[in-house]
């Protein structure tokens, strides 16, 4: 019998070639080819690197709805969080009266990154023991709630307006690009390489949690809390951690962001990106870590192909027909192809998932 | 999930209960005790300003006016949870569809006298979003109804975000104008009651959703259709048994959730301007609404409707105007925590269908 994992092993290989191939045709451009020529403009470095932001989230998000059963509508937030602690903790670091050798220093955005992903990670954990006590649609309900929280709280410059932490609407501006001591990770391919890397790792922390007892633990969960509970799986502690581990990974996403797009503003991390990451999760496969990088390659696709094709057809559509599109894309996904979110029940009763 | 598996029946979800004994407190008074403290401490919050008794006042008609808005909506999520078991995040798009259909129809000079115009305008709209709920049932929720609970709700959230970008392609982001209910014009005619300001299109309100409330009472209680829905909701393979045909029941449900929402939405148009996206807020607090009633109380849902009124409007009178939305989303989260039972829901409403 083959070893369980060698088609992991296999996947990680294909995928670290994938990834440098790419690296390397838009670094080095060889023959004066690049990625949008190839691919007839379809795919850029840009919707690379965001596919890669949003994987990110989604190795976090699916380990808790297509594992663990418990939905999030309020995933946002998490990210959210992560992009404003390195926004604000970078741009506003003088203000703040941090002192200009730490702030000016190169591995202060990466050492924000990772405290960033420790504090979100554990403000969900505290949070998880509390709220994870609701089951189903309640949880879903609840954790919409504080999605939409943490918006206003974004927004309304954390209700400290003299000292416009967040910059309100605007958000913040000005981000700088990371650096590895002298060598700064942009233009955007380096970029790309960073992102990728970060999934690669995550998918791995995903894929061994999945495979872990803890990871058996949560298909327990999922399928009767009591049951799980009656066989000695400490029910709510799980959930807890595992709610934590999704929130770690979407802010350490979100730090990722703000350091590629250089500038955040609230309305990205709203209650209708949380739903978006549903999308996303819906395609890829709730209960599937390698379905998220196609989740978030497949949605970011059908969104620069309506930015772009669909606008040529219909000029009268003022590039709004995304929302009907993804709407109408959710509701199909759920009609026709509900395992995603019910996931495992398949997987559920197996121990290799998938 | 497998489709070929009957439609479950839906179990009220109550979240794990300890099994430590509380001391037994009524919904009532836990709920009486929570409002006074809430009050007691917003009203200290609000000496910082100088506030007297005629600006509480004040601040509390309005509140009584958006609150009746909220009950209206929290009884369409409950119309449709009561029958279907599904929470129906579509409610929003019924309460924006209402004041926009109604002022694209009134613009048009199908009738010379504005008065009647606005009127059958309003009545059209109501219909049409009741056609629309009544078609969402059909087409999207109807055919998956073996399916999950919370699959079943994500498609209404996807419903939501469909009917919102059709009204977006439809109507621009601009806000619009309805007019005044008493003078077909923008500015309002106005009371004073001592030294409390009162609108005409308040009055209006109140007097709609007390009408529209009165008339879904009647619906109940005298007729067949009524009664129908009503067994359905109290158990629904009993209800089958009996030759009710539940799906149509169901259809229906959402039907009325779709005229109380227009109808709400329609008489605040004249006081907000209406916009298409003023479903997500409106659909959300008339859910914290009638999460106070379990979603399965009417009284419940029309009196936490009132109280989220009148509460949110005092927190945003006292507070930062942008945390206005805040108030409510920390209700919702306390109220799943502490009582997702409802604090208003009557024991035999309360009994799980």
């Amino acid at each position: 019998m083959r070893h369980p994992r060698a088609g992991d092993a296999i996947g990680f290989a294909v995928a670290a070639l994938l990834i440098a191939l790419v690296g390397w045709i838009e670094l080095a451009r060889p023959f004066g080819s690049s990625l949008a020529r190839l691919t007839a403009g379809l795919l850029t470095i840009d919707l690379l690197i965001r596919a890669g932001i949003f994987t990110i989230i989604l190795v976090g998000l699916n380990l808790l709805m297509g594992y663990a059963g418990q939905v999030s509508l309020g995933q946002a937030a998490f990210y959210g969080m992560g992009a404003f602690f390195s926004a604000i903790l970078t741009v506003r670091a003088q203000v703040l009266g941090i002192p200009a050798a730490v702030w000016s220093a190169w591995w202060w955005p990466w050492v924000l990154m990772v405290a960033g992903a420790a504090m979100v990670g554990g403000v969900a954990y505290l949070i998880g023991w509390v709220i994870l006590r609701l089951r189903g649609h309640y949880l879903a309900m609840a954790t919409l709630g504080l999605g939409i929280i943490v918006f206003i709280i974004l927004r309304e410059n954390l209700g400290l307006p003299r000292l416009n932490l967040t910059g309100g609407f605007d958000g913040i501006v000005g981000i700088d690009r990371l650096r590895v001591g002298a060598l700064v990770v942009w233009p955007a391919p380096r970029y790309f390489l960073l992102v990728w890397a970060v999934v690669l790792g995550a998918m791995a922390v995903g894929l061994n949690v999945v495979h872990s007892p803890i990871g058996r633990a949560l298909r327990a969960i999922h399928g009767s809390e009591a049951a799980a509970e009656s066989v000695g799986v400490v029910t709510p502690a799980f959930k807890a951690q595992i709610f934590a581990l999704s929130a770690a990974m979407a802010s350490l996403a979100g730090s990722l962001y703000a350091h590629f797009q250089a500038a955040v503003v609230p309305g990205t991390f709203g209650f209708v990106p949380s739903l978006e990451l549903v999308v996303m999760s819906a395609i890829g496969g709730m209960a599937s870590i390698w379905g998220a990088p196609f989740g978030a390659l497949a949605v970011l696709l059908v969104q620069e192909l309506l930015r772009t094709h669909v606008l040529g057809i219909l000029p009268a559509v003022s590039g709004e027909l995304e929302p009907v599109v993804f709407g109408a894309l959710l509701v199909v996904i759920m009609m026709f192809w509900p395992a995603g979110l019910v996931a495992s029940r398949r997987g559920g009763q197996r121990i290799g998932v998938r | 999930m497998g489709t070929g598996e009957p439609p479950v029946p839906t179990v009220i979800d109550v979240p794990h209960v300890s099994p430590r004994r509380r001391p037994h407190v009524s919904g009532q008074a836990a709920l009486a005790g929570a409002i006074g403290v809430t009050v007691v401490v917003l009203v200290a919050l609000g000496r910082r300003f100088g506030y007297g008794p005629v600006d509480y006042l004040q601040l509390l008609v309005d509140g009584l006016r958006t609150g009746v808005i909220y009950a209206l909506v929290a009884l369409g999520f409950v119309v449709v949870h009561r029958v279907t078991g599904v929470i129906n995040f579509a409610q929003g798009a019924f309460v924006m569809l209402g004041p926009m259909i109604t002022i694209s129809l009134f613009g048009m000079p199908w009738l010379p006298a504005p008065g009647q115009r606005l009127l059958l305008s309003a009545a059209l709209a109501v219909l049409i979003t009741a056609a629309v709920g009544m078609a969402v049932h059909r087409a999207a929720l109807h055919p998956v109804r073996a399916a999950s609970l919370l699959t079943r709700i994500i498609i209404t959230v996807g419903i939501y975000i469909v009917i919102q970008g059709i009204a977006l392609i439809i109507w621009g982001p601009r806000p619009y104008v309805l007019p005044a209910f008493s003078t077909l014009q923008m500015a309002d005619r106005t009371f004073l009651v001592g030294e409390v300001i009162i609108q005409a299109q308040t009055i209006w309100i109140w007097a709609t959703a007390a009408a529209t409330v009165g008339l879904m009472g009647l619906f109940f209680e005298r007729t067949v259709a009524g009664k129908a829905m009503r067994a359905c909701a109290v158990n629904r393979t009993a209800a089958q048994l009996m030759g009710i045909r539940v799906d149509t029941m169901a259809t229906l449900a959402f039907g009325l959730a779709a005229v109380l929402g227009a109808i709400g939405g329609i008489v605040l148009g004249p006081v907000t301007r209406p916009t298409f996206d003023m479903g997500l807020e409106l659909g959300l607090k008339g859910f914290v609404a009638a999460i106070m009633g379990g979603l399965v109380s009417f009284q419940g849902a029309a009196i936490g409707g009132l109280v989220l009124g009148v509460l949110e409007t005092l927190w945003a009178g006292v507070t930062l105007a942008g945390f206005k939305d805040l108030f409510a989303f920390v209700v919702l989260i306390l109220l799943l925590l502490i009582r997702p039972q409802g604090f208003l829901a009557a024991r035999e409403e309360a009994e799980s269908p």
